[in-house]
């Protein structure tokens, strides 16, 4: 069940321990929550902005609540789950360390997954063309993207840095496969951060 | 243990009366007894008594959520939701649905039996709470032999009542559903109740509220209140899709004042065929106990400390064009539950319907109902 969720996903959920308390930030129909449900008998409450998406979470039997991940953070108590999860959710945020610093009062931990705006094939589509890069990981044009704060990797690490968090993991993908961390900023389409305060 | 009734048990099944000797203890201070409550049950208790699920009714509804009214002959007010290969299935679960007291379908209402006088309360009866609304419906599980309920659902004023029951019995409650509602009655909703409340109140034949014994009853006043209400139950753009601008029957402005336009005919309509099922004192007394209604009044101001006591698994539905208890009024009960670390989901449905949205044809409705009913069981 794992296995058929998207890469950064999978990888989440094979590091969520067994009967976690679990918050998904942008949780879309609730997949990463009904595997850790079904596979790891973890409490998993969702978040989500889209109606549609929620319906359909609520409607597999998964707790999900229709919201804003920029606004309605605020309303959960601290440390009220052992795990914040936000998975490409980051970059569409308008304020995403606000919303990282939320992850981190209300879970102990955090994943962040994010698409890193510095791989190679973006930079050279940008150097060479002169065009916004539009990829198999970033499809959308420049006009009708939801990422409204594209971020790479060495920004986040920059980010976490600088407000003196703590990174307990990270993992790189390359299309649906773990990739090194040397060179991660320029080879990694992907990145998963897990942090605490 | 008992063991589960059989379909014989004369307290089950459908046009059930129960005539409870109370006394039951109000919030105003006041106690109520005997106390009738008329219900419906649908389906079968199973063995360990784990599928009740109690329906709670609108401020008009009543007992007949999924079959025929005696009076207008329509279908259950909720057969789109109740009923076979619905989200709630007599199939697989035993299904009350109570009147309300203070209403008027059998249960204690100002038209019942005052056994002090020998005659009808009238403005006697005492004024209610929707808490105390839900302690009759308590009292008829007691009655039923229900413990707990599987799940507690209802819409609009329903729904206040379905979110009231995790906050007075916590124990009794497994999930609970509450569409189209709020958890607290806003300036605006008081307004509209009072106009409503006036309206019947300057009918000429109201008179005081005695007016039982009489031919006369204050049937123009109630039906200027429906109308008012129904305004609020409806959507700009439902009202101006479905009438317009149009005139009824008639090619051209009379210069008078009858019902030239369709709205006007259709809202005339709405009023008189109203009163001819409803007694306009219980429409006094159900209008005030929602204008009373706040729960995080009821807990120190604090609507998240209103379920600490409660394990309840929550789901809340709103309605965009629903103007009447908007989505912020659910949103603000979300919140609640969040920072008491209750399961919740909650979901802003689309519909042109307004508040009515929940009564009408809502495929997502019924989805989110069915997944939510059916995630108690993973």
């Amino acid at each position: 069940m794992i296995d058929n969720l998207r890469p950064d996903l999978a990888l989440i959920a094979r590091m969520v321990k067994p009967d976690a308390r679990v918050l998904d930030v942008g949780c879309g129909e609730g997949g990463l929550m009904a595997a850790l449900r079904d596979t790891k008998k973890v409490d998993a409450r969702g978040l989500e902005i889209d109606a549609g998406n929620v319906a359909a979470a609520v409607g597999r039997g998964l707790s999900v609540v229709q919201g804003d991940a920029d606004t309605d953070l605020t309303y959960y108590p601290d440390a009220s789950f052992d795990y914040a999860i936000l998975s490409q959710t980051l970059q569409t945020t308008r304020r995403p360390d606000l919303v990282v610093d939320e992850l981190l009062r209300i879970g102990r931990q955090a994943f962040v997954s994010f698409p890193n705006f510095a791989h190679w094939r973006g930079r050279l589509s940008l150097l060479w063309g002169g065009r916004m890069p539009v990829t198999r990981l970033l499809p959308d044009t420049w006009y009708d993207t939801l990422n409204i704060h594209h971020v790479t990797v060495d920004d986040f690490r920059a980010l976490v840095k600088e407000r003196g968090w703590t990174i307990d993991g990270q993992w790189f993908l390359k299309g649906d496969k773990e990739t090194t961390h040397a060179n991660a900023n320029l080879f990694a389409e992907h990145a998963v951060f897990l942090l605490r305060r | 243990m008992a063991s589960a009734p059989t379909t014989d048990d004369n307290r089950f099944g459908l046009r059930r009366q129960a005539r409870l000797p109370g006394p039951l203890r109000l919030d105003s201070g006041a106690a109520l007894g005997p106390v009738d409550i008329a219900y419906e049950t649908y389906g079968r208790m199973n063995e360990d008594k784990s599928n009740v699920i109690l329906i709670c009714h609108a401020l008009t509804g009543d007992q007949y959520v999924a079959s025929d009214h005696p009076v207008t002959g329509k279908p259950g007010w909720w057969w789109r939701m109740v009923g076979e290969g619905k989200p709630v299935d007599p199939a697989r679960h035993f299904i009350i649905c109570s009147n309300v007291i203070g209403s008027c379908m059998g249960s204690s209402g100002p038209a019942s039996v005052d056994p002090a006088i020998n005659g009808p309360y009238a403005m006697r009866f005492p004024v209610l709470t929707i808490a105390d609304m839900v302690r009759a419906q308590a009292m008829l599980l007691d009655h039923l032999g229900v413990d707990r309920l599987s799940a507690v659902i209802g819409g609009s004023m329903g729904g206040m009542q379905a979110l009231s029951w995790p906050t007075l019995f916590p124990d009794r409650v497994e999930a609970c559903i509450v569409i189209a509602s709020t958890a607290r009655h806003s300036a605006q909703n008081i307004a509209f109740h009072e106009v409503g409340r006036q309206a019947i109140m300057a009918d000429p034949n109201w008179r005081g509220g005695d007016y039982y014994a009489d031919a006369q009853v204050p049937s123009a006043g109630l039906a200027v209140a429906r109308m008012a209400a129904h305004i609020t139950y409806l959507s700009e753009a439902g009202l101006t899709e479905k009438f317009g601008r149009r005139l009824q029957g008639r090619d051209a402005k009379t210069f008078g004042f009858d019902a030239d336009f369709q709205v006007e005919s259709y809202l005339r309509h709405q009023g008189l065929s109203f009163v001819e099922r409803f007694d306009a004192n219980s429409y006094l007394y159900i209008t005030r106990a929602m204008d009373y209604y706040d729960i995080a009044e009821d807990h120190g101001g604090s609507l998240a400390s209103a379920f600490a006591a409660s394990r309840a698994r929550f789901c809340l539905v709103s309605f965009d064009t629903d103007w009447l208890y908007p989505t912020a009024e659910s949103r603000i009960i979300v919140h609640a539950l969040n920072a008491s670390g209750a399961q919740a989901s909650f979901v802003e449905l689309s519909s042109p319907f307004g508040h009515d949205a929940f009564l009408l044809e809502c495929p997502e409705l019924n989805r989110v109902v069915n997944g939510f009913l059916k995630g108690g069981r993973a």
